[in-house]
């Protein structure tokens, strides 16, 4: 009975931040914005509902399942890398070197790094 | 105790690789036990001359810490965000670009702050200046950008620092 509770509770509050993390994806109003609510939100979603299946498998299967842990470390390892190649096609193709921070002596970001915005020299990316 | 290092040139990765072939399999036996080993063993020998200059783990410990210390960030990145996402107006709302000077010249670790900014609160990693001396952070809603970089500075790069370098 308990164990039902929690494993329903788990499933609820990882639909939740589901929710949220889409729903944000429709609120936001900047893309680079929207970018946040898919990373963040959604894996305490997927980690929830992973949470109650482990628990559902350990209470009614008699069983330890570990393929939720796993799925939970490549969900970890995946997410920042996705985020950062679609935040790089966002600054190469919506934002000019002067639109950012500048960064220290170097002058651009890795993504600007191309002979377009530095005439003078040619230098390959770093 | 050369042969031991040219036969397990990575052990870390070894019980890593074992560890998951484990978790793969999903059922505890001595076949898979010796499976996942035997590929701990051949996967580091081979794929060894890609990874030419290879950071040392100065303390494994530390990077087990520092793996729990994001968990927790990460369960209140995704409170903080959801109440960001509900209940706060476009209009209230202030993105802002940050940037980021590096103390830190470890390729690896620059790619696990990269990936650690992005899972915490409110931030999130979108480029390296070309130097590799800067990162480029975009925080949802940053009133204050010295301080979110300071935050950064001070509870992941030290940290990462001292296990890397």
């Amino acid at each position: 009975m308990i164990i039902d509770l929690l494993i329903t509770g788990f499933i609820i509050v990882g639909g939740i931040f589901g929710f949220v993390g889409s729903f944000g994806l429709l609120k936001l109003n900047d893309p680079m914005s929207r970018m946040h609510a898919p990373t963040k939100a959604t894996t305490l979603g997927v980690g929830g509902v992973l949470l109650g299946s482990m628990l559902h498998a350990w209470a009614y299967e008699g069983r330890v399942s570990a393929h939720e842990l796993l799925i939970t470390l490549f969900l970890l390892v995946s997410a920042p890398v996705t985020a950062n190649f679609l935040a790089k096609v966002f600054i190469n193709q919506q934002t000019k070197p002067k639109d950012l921070p500048t960064p220290g002596t170097c002058k651009l970001w890795a993504t600007h790094n191309k002979p377009e915005h530095h005439p003078a020299s040619e230098q390959t990316g770093a | 105790m050369r042969i031991l290092n040219r036969l397990l040139p990575h052990p870390l990765l070894t019980l890593l690789l074992t560890v998951i072939w484990q978790l793969l399999v999903n059922r505890f036996s001595l076949n898979s036990l010796l499976f996942g080993f035997f590929l701990g063993l051949l996967i580091p020998f081979v794929t060894q001359p890609y990874w030419p200059n290879r950071p040392k783990l100065k303390s494994p410990l530390r990077l087990a810490g520092y793996v729990l210390l994001v968990f927790w960030d990460i369960v209140v990145a995704n409170m903080i965000v959801a109440r960001i996402i509900l209940f706060m107006p476009n209009s209230k709302r202030q993105p802002a670009w940050v940037e980021v000077p590096l103390d830190i010249r470890t390729p690896e670790a620059i790619a696990m702050l990269g990936g650690t900014i992005t899972m915490t609160p409110g931030t999130l990693t979108a480029d390296i200046s070309a130097d590799g001396h800067y990162l480029l952070v975009h925080c949802l809603h940053a009133p204050d950008t010295a301080a979110v970089r300071d935050d950064i500075k001070s509870r992941y790069e030290t940290r990462l620092k001292e296990i890397f370098e």
